[in-house]
């Protein structure tokens, strides 16, 4: 049975890397849904968070053929369950139709979202939360209309699990590189 | 202290010595323009004092990247070649896939332009690693001359350790000519690769709990053996448990072919018997190799009724096609022991007794007619069997890809580690007669036998200058059936018999061969075949031997594509 999946991979900081996870995903016609990279807790590896929907079988192939890309140091795949989840938005919308419409502030309020900048020609709207969470508010805000632009964030996550599982690891291959 | 100009080197030079370090004596190459500070060090790394090299000018970049497959299967060490930027580099990707599929250890090393002009689409720019990273083991660009030492002995390293492959190194001009004082750098710890898993013990148990269990164990031996130089262990492992063994085609020299426990080859033009009892056998155990459609067919129905146990090194294929019911991640020379040790003596000659009746059907229906045949035409199996015969297995084989690779893969004996180079996975036509000159190379003592159909022959008939250049000692047998057979036999079974541009129009080889000063001769007749085939043996340096084969010469037995190995066939039609 497919459903999301977050796959996280760290690697070495070597130029080229990124071609490589996706081209994995590329060859076993797995769309990736989100994507986000950045420096992870431990200096010099890169973290990549990666969703799609596939199944539990088909998300090990892509632990195994992204881990035995030789620059990646660990890939690993979770449920929802297994993670703390966060994606960010921004919504632009119009001042204007803002003013006329007290509903507008009554959804931003509803959804938990937080106004950054107001001027006479736009708001900027910022909202924090699930897939879910930053849809029904851009979905409730789009009937009335007033939105002028939408961006989400792909997802950034971390684990639930109690051990670290990349340090055991770096710490393991350190031990065999003096031993 | 800065070191002075004068104890600076070119970044070329600094790749001849951190070549020379690897141990590198072979370099297959074509010179261009982004490469020429390198062949211009080549020039003093290759003659007078400094020789380090032997330099083997190809005529075609994938060319030298077969030769270097050839080299490295046979002497079991990395086989390199250097190439130009672009087209050079671009030429160089079908060897570099073949070898990955394969599992081959190579390095290529390509030049490029300057790092000032990379992105400008500058005259022979291409971005190599971009297009060779999925198809590689590793890839990287050294952009400035200290990275040398680490990236060639990284690249060393990876290609060579664990599952071996290709690893290509993208070499900008500016890197060749920039000044560096070398430093030699030897990688052999890379934390984000693990090339040798260690053995996990409770799989170990597992697996001979499993197999002391079996009443009709069956082992499927792949490359793996041979890469891990494991023959010793596997003999040990197989001769313990009384377990007959098929082997994949690259695992064919990994268990002597007149050893007892040996039931044949597996796959689609495989064994009968071995192909049928992959149906019944309750414990399969493989060994170094990869469950690829070509020796499973079918996998829906492949082998459901056995326990699978799967000895691999690379982690990632273990439950990649088919599931595992225990896994040991390991080279099999350390894993094959551990198991080995836990087995109890066995005696499995019934269960081994039933592959007869099988084996003798295929020899009275399909093997006799095909190597002594009495009537018509020459057929490959009476080709091969009689060079197979002659060579008395001393030789290596080598062969292209098409029914001259399936007959010649049949036909040919293995008593001896490292005898044979044939492109497996990829299927790369043309692979032939490059990977021959490689071989001659790589086990300069040995004969060389190649064997290629007139459509591989044509694919990098290039090469014969190179055979020519170097007199190298070729046995070129020519199965000449005026077809694309391999593709003609499907269309036949599978196609309606619509011959869709497999038939070729063939130049005169013999006209080739005189251009080129390479000895040849004819064989139509099949009583001059094996006196043919001892004068071919007696001719010192190259040789093309050209047999007229049988137009319609079905290679058999057969599992047809999709079909479950059970399913295969004896003959067309059955």
């Amino acid at each position: 049975m497919e459903k999301l999946y977050t796959i996280l991979v760290f690697s070495e900081n070597i130029a080229g890397i990124l071609n490589q996870v996706t081209a994995v995903f590329t060859r076993r016609q797995v769309n990736i849904e989100s994507l986000n990279v950045s420096a992870s807790s431990t200096p010099g590896v890169h973290k990549y968070t990666i969703t799609c929907y596939c199944t539990e079988e088909m998300a090990k192939m892509l632990k195994a053929q992204i881990e035995k890309r030789i620059d990646v140091l660990q890939a690993r795949y979770y449920t929802d369950e297994e993670i703390f989840l966060q994606e960010t938005s921004l919504l632009k919308i119009s001042a204007p139709a803002m003013l006329e419409n007290s509903e507008v502030c009554r959804i931003v309020r509803h959804h938990g979202a937080r106004i950054v900048e107001v001027n006479p020609t736009y708001a900027a709207v910022e909202k924090t939360g699930t897939t879910e969470d930053i849809l029904s508010l851009y979905n409730a805000l789009n009937k009335l209309g007033v939105v002028r632009q939408f961006a989400r964030s792909g997802r950034i996550c971390i684990t639930r699990g109690t051990r670290e599982q990349l340090d055991d690891y770096l710490a393991e291959r350190e031990k065999e590189r003096h031993g | 202290m800065t070191p002075s100009n004068q104890e600076l080197i070119t970044g070329s030079e600094a790749l001849m010595l951190a070549l020379k370090a690897e141990g590198v004596e072979t370099i297959f190459g074509y010179p261009g323009g982004s490469i020429m500070p390198v062949y211009d060090a080549l020039y003093d790394y290759t003659r007078g004092e400094r020789k380090a090299f032997d330099h083997i000018l190809v005529r075609h970049e994938q060319g030298a990247t077969h030769a270097a497959e050839g080299y490295a299967r046979v002497s079991g060490r990395v086989g390199v070649a250097i190439v130009t930027s672009g087209p050079g580099a671009t030429n160089t990707l079908t060897g570099v896939a073949d070898a990955m599929i394969d599992s081959t250890p190579i390095v290529v090393i390509a030049g490029q332009v300057p790092i000032s002009a990379l992105g400008t689409d500058f005259f022979q720019e291409v971005d190599l690693v971009g297009v060779a990273q999925p198809i590689s083991k590793w890839s990287y660009q050294i952009r400035h001359a200290e990275d040398i030492a680490w990236a060639v002995s990284r690249a060393f390293y990876i290609a060579r350790s664990g599952r071996p492959g290709p690893v290509v190194l993208d070499f900008p001009k500016n890197a060749q000519t920039e000044r560096v004082e070398f430093k030699p750098a030897k990688v052999d710890f890379v934390r984000s690769y693990v090339p040798y898993p260690k053995v996990d013990d409770a799989a170990v148990r597992a697996a001979a709990e499993l197999i002391n269990h079996a009443k009709k164990p069956l082992a499927l031996v792949g490359q793996g053996v041979e890469l891990g130089g494991a023959q010793q262990e596997l003999l040990a492992f197989l001769e313990k448990a009384d377990i007959p063994a098929g082997r994949t085609m690259l695992g064919l020299c990994a268990l002597p072919s007149t050893h007892p426990l040996n039931v044949g080859m597996l796959g689609m033009h495989g064994n009968y018997a071995v192909n049928l009892k992959e149906q019944e056998c309750d414990v399969l155990i493989a060994i170094g190799m990869r469950f690829s459609d070509r020796v499973t067919g079918s996998l829906k129905t492949y082998a459901k009724q056995a326990k699978i146990i799967h000895l691999d090194i690379d982690k990632s294929e273990i439950n990649k096609n088919v599931k595992a019911d225990v896994a040991v991640v390991a080279d099999c020379k350390e894993s094959l022991p551990a198991i080995t040790a836990l087995l109890s003596k066995a005696d499995h000659s019934v269960w081994r007794e039933s592959f007869k009746p099988l084996d003798e059907m295929e020899r009275t229906k399909v093997i006799e007619p095909a190597i002594h045949p009495t009537e018509g035409p020459l057929l490959m199996g009476e080709v091969v069997n009689a060079v197979a015969e002659a060579t008395k297995g001393d030789a290596v084989l080598v062969t292209d890809v098409g029914q001259n690779q399936l007959f010649a893969t049949r036909y040919f004996r293995y008593p001896k580690t490292r005898s044979l180079c044939t492109s497996g996975g990829l299927g790369t036509m043309g692979y032939g007669m490059p990977a021959a000159i490689g071989a001659t190379f790589g086990a300069p003592d040995r004969t060389v036998c190649c064997f290629m159909g007139d459509g591989g022959f044509q694919m990098c008939i290039e090469e014969l200058g190179t055979i020519m250049e170097q007199q190298a000692p070729v046995k070129m047998i020519l199965l000449n059936n005026n077809y694309l057979g391999n593709v003609r036999q499907w269309q036949d079974m599978f196609w309606q018999r619509r011959k869709s541009f497999t038939r070729m129009m063939n130049p005169c080889y013999e006209l080739v061969a005189q251009g080129y000063g390479i000895p040849y001769e004819a064989v139509t007749d099949r009583k001059e075949l094996d006196g043919a085939v001892a004068k071919m043996l007696a001719t010192k340096g190259p040789y093309i031997l050209e047999c007229a084969i049988k137009e319609d010469d079905d290679v058999f037995p057969m599992t047809p594509p999709g079909m479950s190995v059970n399913e295969m066939q004896l003959e067309v039609g059955e």
